[in-house]
Order: structure tokens, then C-alpha cells, then sequence
């Protein structure tokens, strides 16, 4: 019986966790839409938005308020359930990685230890993985219920190319999983804390991961499926009002939570850089600690999606056969290669350094 | 095969080198390239609060002139409607009245005088054509508007404030383009 009680404590707790994950998710990536739009402008030496309030900072806001002002259109010859699907599974799938992500290490009210991350799934990256993957299908099932050569196109490729890359960004997770020997994220963050972090025990992987998760949030220079050079808009030409906000959404929540996964991975999650966050804790106290070390991380994911946009602003798109050369016979080989070294090198460490 | 001026660029077709097919040290340097544009100074002019500095030859929105005194100085002789390559200009001339020597500065004025702002090209005929120095042309340009007729510009519009009662609106008005007032436009 003691399975089906619901303890009302953690049950609330979550909520709260849950609702603010959820809530921050959404208010991140929509001003990370303005912040784009401010970068791409700095790096052209342009203003960006500054009409919309002090440094335009309600753009984001008016562009909301603009799309969901707009005619909502599904088109004749469209699967209309299967059209609707496909952007709420966009945004379901971008917002689900956001569960295993530890926010920070705990916080201590009404005597009770709260964790910053909404399960602590001891299979958490793999969950990741599985999420990120499911995330082809809201683009699949838009871009092939709007029943539309272009959208079908933008369609397959986005399918094709996160396929491919899933596989290089899964075999250089393996090395990483190798040296760190759990999948559960928190333990991850919890040895990097002890440690150096991963990224330097595992610089390929990194960069092999980096890559990689650019391209399975479709960003440039992967943005293929959008091509609106060649393919008018991709997956969503058709898509009008709110319905193409919620792709163009999904794209930045998936921004965030795939920064907030590579900075747990490989740069230490919400570990304190240069300090040692156990002395503090005994010097100021649990909750001020877990408050710096969130605002730490948030700035760490900062820069990361400063780096999401830098890159967009500076390389082009990739042709489609470059895209998939670079997939499959330069990154899956590379990971291997790194999978053979850090195992070797684990070998040899366990040997204590002999042949 | 000789080259037969000295500005042939000879492209190479060689294969790339390592170094260049790993891409990584082109798309470091291309980051390096936008990064630094971060400290550069961009060139916007925000246009409602800040204003490009118009050069001191540009011709913009004409002005009908008064003299020193305040009266206008237009005798509606028409010479700038002839003048007016687009014709743009109509004006009704009417005779002053006893009494209305503090209005007008001629016996004749112009009782209308408008000029289309859609027509006109702003090529200054009309300044240089008059002979009272009546009408020139000012530093700004017509502000959009929503109809055709909001673009038909009339006396109202066009007439200088009253250098004694406005004096500052009258030299805002006159601008750095202004000739001295007992000068005439077209001694040359």
C-alpha cells in the first residue's frame, strides 16, 4: 500500500520544481529570441531591436503578441490532426530534457533537503538521448502532414540528419561515460565538483558532442531543414500564427536545454569554477550556495548560447552531401578514435601507468 | 601562357592541406573576425532622435519668406510657376487692401500658393527664379503622410514664422541656407 500514498510534500515540491523549470524554459528561450536578434546585430555592427521598450527589451513580447494576433491557417490538403500534432510534439520533446537537468544541488526549507532537479533518473543522459530523438518527430510529423514538396523536404532532412548525428554524439558520450563511469547527471556534476571537469579529460569528445548537438537543434550551419534559400521554409512553410511560434520556440528551448546539458557533461554543471564548494557551504550555508551555483550555471548555459549564436552569425549553411561527409566519415570515425584512446588510457591507468 | 596585363590573379586549384581540410582553424578565424566586430562602433543614425547633419547644399521643403518686418514677401508674379520644371507650383494673385500694409510687403500678394510636394523635385528653379526672394528652399523634407492631399502643401504650411513675434522659430526656420535678407537669390 505504501506505493500508492502520495507523500503531499514531495508531491508539491516537484510541482513548484516542475512549474518553474517549465516557466523559466519558456521566459529563457524567449529572450533568448531577442538576444539573438541583439548579437546577430552587435556582430554586424547594427542596433537590433530598440523600439519596443528600454532597449527594446518587450520585443520579444510584441513578437509574441504579433503571432498570436495572426490568421491561423491549416491548409486544405493537410492531415489536420497530424498538422496540429506536430508542433505541440515539438515543444512537448524540447521541454521533457528540461526533467533531468540538475538546476543545482539542494535547497534546505522547513527542514526538509530540496533538490534542484525534477528526477534524479539514474539513466538520466540516456533519457536525454531518447527525448532528443523523439524531437525529429514533431518536425517529421509537421513537415509531412502539411503536405507540401518543401515541407516534406526540410522534412526528411531534418529525420536524416539528426539520425546521423545521434550516432557520432552518442559515441563520443560513450568515452565520456567511460572516464565518469555513471549516466546518472547528477553524479556527473557531483564528481566534476571533486575534480577537473570533463572537458578536460575529454576535449574530443567535447567538440565532437558540440558539434553535433548543433545540429540536432537544427541550428546554423546545420539548418538545413529550414533552408529558406532552397526550400521556402522547410519543414514549416505552412505554418502560420502560434502553431509556427511553437517551432521557432521549440528551437530555442532546445538551445537552452541542450547548452544545459553540455555545461552539466563537460563544464562542471553548477560547480563554483576555482572554489571549493564544500568549505562554503559550512561558511554561508546551504542555500546561499545553491543559490550562487544556480546563478552560476545559468550564466555558464549564458555563454553557451552566446556561442549557439556566435557560430550562427559567422559560418554558412552547409551543402547537404557536406553534411552528411561530416557525419558519417569524419565525426563517427573521430568518436570511435577517441573511444579507443580514453579507453586505452583507462587501461593504462589501471594499470598504474605499465604495458 | 603569358599574361597580358598585370592584374591577372592566378587561382589555385590545389588540393587544400590538412590544415585546411580540418575547417576548425577557418571557422576559429571567421569567429575571431565577427567577435572583433562587437567593438566596433556601428553606423546607425537612430533617426527620430538623431539627425544626419544635411550637407549646407541640400535642397529641401521650400519656404514662403517674410522680410524684416514680417511682411510676406511673395508678389505672386508667377515667375516660379513658370519656372517649375514639374510644375508643381499654382498660386491665385490679389491686390492689397488699404490697411494691409503690415501684411504684405507688394502691392500684389498671393491669396493662394500651393505647391505639390509629390510633384516637385526639388531642383531650386523656383528660388532661383524669384525675384523678391520670397521662396527658398529649406533644410528639411516632407514628412510621410496617408493622403495625396496632405502632400499639397498651402501657405499655411509653407510661411515662415514672424521674425517679430517668433524670432527663434523664424531663424529655425531660415536655416544656415538663407540668403541675408536684402540680398537677391540670383545676382549672379
Amino acid at each position: 500500500m505504501d506505493l500508492l500514498l502520495i507523500n503531499w510534500a514531495v508531491f508539491t515540491e516537484k510541482l513548484i520544481l516542475i512549474i518553474a523549470v517549465v516557466s523559466g524554459s519558456l521566459v529563457i528561450a524567449m529572450y533568448s529570441t531577442y538576444a539573438e536578434r541583439k548579437v546577430a546585430a552587435i556582430l554586424q555592427d547594427r542596433k537590433g531591436p530598440n523600439r519596443a521598450g528600454p532597449f527594446g527589451l518587450f520585443q520579444p513580447l510584441a513578437d509574441g503578441l504579433k503571432l498570436f494576433f495572426k490568421e491561423e491557417i491549416i491548409p486544405n490538403f493537410s492531415s489536420k490532426f497530424l498538422f496540429i500534432l506536430g508542433p505541440c510534439l515539438a515543444m512537448l520533446t524540447a521541454m521533457m530534457i528540461g526533467a533531468v537537468i540538475p538546476w543545482g544541488n539542494m535547497l534546505h526549507f522547513f527542514g526538509r533537503n530540496i533538490s534542484l532537479q525534477i528526477a534524479d533518473v539514474n539513466i538520466g543522459i540516456l533519457y536525454v538521448f531518447g527525448v532528443v530523438s523523439m524531437g525529429v518527430y514533431g518536425i517529421m510529423i509537421g513537415g509531412w502532414a502539411s503536405n507540401n514538396k518543401f515541407s516534406l523536404f526540410g522534412a526528411l532532412r531534418a529525420a536524416s540528419q539528426i539520425i546521423s548525428y545521434e550516432l557520432a554524439m552518442g559515441l563520443a558520450l560513450i568515452a565520456l561515460l567511460m572516464v565518469t563511469g555513471t549516466l546518472s547527471l547528477k553524479e556527473m556534476v557531483g564528481q566534476q565538483m571533486d575534480s577537473y571537469w570533463n572537458f578536460f579529460k575529454q576535449p574530443l569528445g567535447f567538440l565532437i558532442f558540440l558539434i553535433c548537438a548543433f545540429a540536432e537543434c537544427n541550428r546554423t550551419p546545420f539548418d538545413l531543414a529550414e533552408a529558406e534559400n532552397e526550400l521556402v521554409g522547410g519543414y514549416h512553410t505552412e505554418y502560420s500564427s502560434m502553431k509556427l511560434g511553437f517551432y521557432l520556440f521549440a528551437e530555442y528551448i532546445n538551445m537552452f536545454l541542450s547548452s544545459a546539458v553540455m555545461v552539466s557533461l563537460f563544464f562542471g554543471g553548477y560547480d563554483i569554477p576555482f572554489l571549493n564548494d564544500t568549505a562554503l557551504i559550512t561558511k554561508i550555508g546551504v542555500n546561499w550556495v545553491t543559490i550562487i551555483q544556480s546563478v552560476i550555471l545559468f550564466m555558464k548555459i549564458a555563454g553557451f548560447l552566446f556561442l549557439f549564436m556566435w557560430v550562427r552569425w559567422t559560418i554558412p549553411r552547409f551543402r547537404y552531401d557536406q553534411l552528411m561527409n561530416l557525419g558519417w566519415k569524419i565525426l563517427i570515425p573521430l568518436s570511435l578514435f577517441n573511444m579507443m584512446i580514453t579507453g586505452a588510457l583507462i587501461l593504462l591507468k589501471q594499470n598504474h601507468w605499465h604495458f | 601562357m603569358q599574361a597580358l596585363t598585370n592584374r591577372v590573379k592566378v587561382v589555385s586549384r590545389k588540393p587544400m592541406t590538412f590544415w585546411e581540410r580540418m575547417y576548425l582553424p577557418a571557422i576559429f578565424k571567421g569567429m575571431a573576425i565577427t567577435f572583433s566586430h562587437i567593438f566596433k562602433k556601428d553606423p546607425t543614425i537612430s533617426y527620430p532622435e538623431q539627425k544626419r547633419p544635411f550637407s549646407p547644399v541640400f535642397r529641401g521643403l521650400q519656404i514662403l519668406n517674410r522680410d524684416e518686418e514680417g511682411r510676406e514677401r511673395c508678389t505672386a508674379c508667377g515667375l516660379c510657376a513658370v519656372a517649375c520644371p514639374a510644375e508643381a507650383i499654382t498660386m491665385e494673385a490679389a491686390e492689397r487692401q488699404p490697411g494691409q500694409e503690415h501684411l504684405y510687403r507688394e502691392e500684389k500678394y498671393a491669396a493662394k500658393y500651393e505647391i505639390n510636394m509629390l510633384r516637385c523635385i526639388f531642383c531650386g528653379l523656383c528660388e532661383e527664379a524669384c525675384p523678391k526672394d520670397a521662396v527658398y528652399l529649406s533644410e528639411t523634407f516632407a514628412p510621410s503622410n496617408f493622403q495625396r492631399k496632405g502632400f499639397i502643401y498651402g501657405k499655411d504650411d509653407m510661411l515662415i514664422p514672424d521674425p517679430k513675434q517668433d524670432p527663434e522659430g523664424y531663424k529655425k526656420a531660415l536655416g544656415s541656407r538663407a540668403k541675408h535678407p536684402e540680398g537677391h537669390g540670383n545676382e549672379h
